[in-house]
């Protein structure tokens, strides 16, 4: 047990590092440097060697990965070339922001996407199954930076309950972001919660359909204590982990809503740096996007085998 | 897994099949929607330069943010663009890279995957550690990386895209394969000493069609999908060319004044790819395939 969760563990930290290499290389790649984006039109000759002494980049690519990284791990992500302020001050608010979206959204999507999932398997074909499919369908097909435009024409711009698009300061202390934040929380929990109940609903109906719940229901067990007793259990325990997969892989959501919705978050901050070509800051998101999505996949892992003992019995026992 | 139906060869015209296939997707409702919206919008990019009443361009100052009327149906937009126009317009670019990259993304994933199920061994294990690990990575963060490297035109876009659609494609394949390579057919092929050419391209994948086409019909919607949102972002068009996921960002700006610009292009792409899915639907039912609703790559 311990020492499969330390291979996990030694596998997501291998794994961080392979795409850090990735990440630095493609950038490295790349027609000019922090320097000719720093300079912009002044880029020449000798200020440019000046420059590039200055910001140490004439060093081997090899030594300025090991610092990159060494930095990294400290949080530190170098200077920008466009603000002249180290990147980690620019990062740490959008970081904080880009967190309190997530994490909002998930811990409403999740629990009303179980509470759905169930209700759409256990009412299969019936009313309220058509009605949840339907809608989860519909919004998983759209995109999601429709999905979120409609929210603003219709919350925003017809009714004018909520502000449509984020105004306030990154650095803005909590309070200030409640009623800007509500529209993107929603439209990131609607997205979250339609790819959720899907496989809620398919695991339902799965185990509704196997042998010892039929054997239960054999046996006279009614009908609510065979849910409760015998399905739920073993249905939901598996979607643990496809949870996390999936809120990892909505990362990608996250950027689009937070651009679409204008929100000061990690995604919107590195979609502006591609555009101004700052790739100190592109270099450093990526990485956290990755060390995140990373973290969580294997944050998942865990939760499953902690909370599945056949799957740690089944695992271990093989060498 | 998926289930592949091995179907007898059979002598008819080559069209034959491919009708049949097609009117049994329109015998479901669904199915005859998407046809319909996919048949419309594929017509509508081809023929609407010809038929559109105003220039996508031209801009006329004294006419922006104007709200529907009879010269034009759908408003004009900041610029005093003609939104119908432009809207008439705006899949065109989308429909032509994600049509010509889903035909490559399918075609070397599919080749690929074929070839890996056959031939296993060694090479197939360290490919399929490789494509597990390509996509275990969010895939916004791997596309915007390869735009800002290889930046995005059409022609890169269609290469970009259907490298990154081939990648799932090569695992859907290898799997039909699987089910296909062990049958007595291929084995009757190995023993007549066939190539493995004409193993994979007479034996292989006539059997393994299906899957690919109903694949390619779903890589579709999600390939139109990551590029409207690419472009959307402000990577996948670069302006005047109206296209609807710009055009919606563009339109973000101005929403509280002038939210026909922005619906008109969010109707437009929405029943498209609502359209394919149908189709697609329809289309692994008429064929017979079962294929789970997964999340996009």
């Amino acid at each position: 047990m311990v020492r499969l969760i330390a291979r996990r563990l030694v596998l997501g930290v291998i794994t961080i590092m392979l795409v850090s290499g990735v990440i630095f290389a493609g950038l490295e790649l790349l027609p000019g440097d922090a320097c000719t984006a720093y300079l912009g039109q002044a880029a020449q000759g000798k200020r440019l060697d000046n420059c590039r002494q200055d910001f140490g980049l004439k060093r081997p690519p090899m030594t300025r990965y090991v610092e990159w990284i060494g930095g990294a791990v400290r949080g530190d992500f170098g200077i920008s070339p466009k603000g002249k302020k180290p990147v980690s001050e620019t990062v740490s608010n959008r970081f904080r922001n880009t967190i309190i979206l997530g994490a909002t959204a998930s811990l409403l999507g999740i629990p009303l996407a179980i509470l759905l999932g169930i209700i759409a398997a256990l009412w299969r074909d019936r009313a309220p199954d058509l009605w949840v499919s339907a809608t989860a369908i519909f919004a998983m097909t759209i995109p999601e930076f429709v999905t979120a435009t409609v929210l603003i024409l219709i919350f925003s711009v017809w009714l004018g309950w909520l502000p449509g698009i984020v105004v306030t300061q990154p650095d803005a202390p909590l309070l200030e972001f409640l009623s800007d934040i509500i529209l993107p929380i929603i439209a990131l929990a609607l997205i979250m919660t339609a790819h959720i109940l899907r496989m809620v609903r398919t695991s339902v109906i799965d185990v509704m359909a196997s042998d010892y719940v039929q054997m239960a229901q054999l046996k006279g067990v009614p009908y609510w204590q065979r849910v409760f007793r015998h399905v739920l259990p073993n249905a939901l325990l598996p979607t643990i982990n496809l949870v996390a997969l999936m809120i990892a892989w909505l990362l990608s959501g996250t950027v689009v809503i937070e651009v679409v919705f204008n929100y000061p978050g990690l995604g919107r901050l590195m979609i502006q740096a591609i555009f101004f070509r700052d790739l100190v800051t592109v270099q450093a998101i990526a990485l956290i996007l990755a060390a995140l999505y990373i973290g969580l996949n294997l944050f998942a892992d865990l939760l499953t085998f902690v909370a599945n003992p056949r799957l740690r019995t089944m695992r271990s026992r093989q060498p | 897994m998926t289930t592949t139906n091995i179907k007898h060869v059979q002598k008819k015209s080559a069209l034959a099949r491919p009708l049949a296939v097609l009117l049994a997707v329109a015998s479901r409702p669904s199915g005859l929607v998407g046809l319909i919206l996919v048949t419309f919008h594929l017509l509508l990019a081809v023929v609407s330069p010809a038929i559109t009443p105003y220039d996508f361009k031209e801009m006329s100052p004294q006419l922006t943010l104007v709200g529907p009327s009879f010269e034009h149906w759908f408003g004009t937009d900041n610029l005093g663009r003609d939104v119908f126009t432009r809207t008439m317009l705006g899949g065109r670019q989308a429909l032509l890279v994600t049509t010509i990259g889903t035909v490559f993304a399918i075609t070397w994933g599919g080749l690929l995957g074929v070839l890996l199920g056959l031939v296993g061994g060694r090479l197939d294990e360290l490919l399929m550690r490789l494509v597990d690990a390509f996509l275990c990575l969010p895939w916004i963060l791997v596309l915007l990386l390869i735009v800002v490297i290889v930046g995005f035109g059409p022609s890169v876009m269609i290469l970009t895209l259907g490298f990154f659609f081939g990648v799932p494609v090569i695992r859907m394949a290898r799997a039909a394969t699987h089910d296909v390579v062990a049958l007595d057919f291929v084995t009757a092929a190995r023993a007549r000493g066939e190539s493995r050419s004409t193993i994979v391209g007479r034996e292989l994948l006539p059997n393994v069609l299906d899957v690919l086409l109903v694949e390619g019909a779903m890589r579709w919607s999600w390939m139109l999908l990551t590029f409207s949102s690419l472009s959307f972002l402000g990577f996948g068009v670069a302006p005047p060319t109206p296209d609807w996921g710009l055009m919606i960002s563009n339109a973000r700006g101005y929403i509280s004044i002038a939210w026909w610009a922005a619906l008109a292009p969010i109707v437009a792409l929405s029943s498209l790819i609502i359209g394919i899915n149908m189709f697609s639907d329809a289309l692994a039912k008429a064929l017979g395939i079962d294929r789970a609703q997964k999340a996009p790559v």
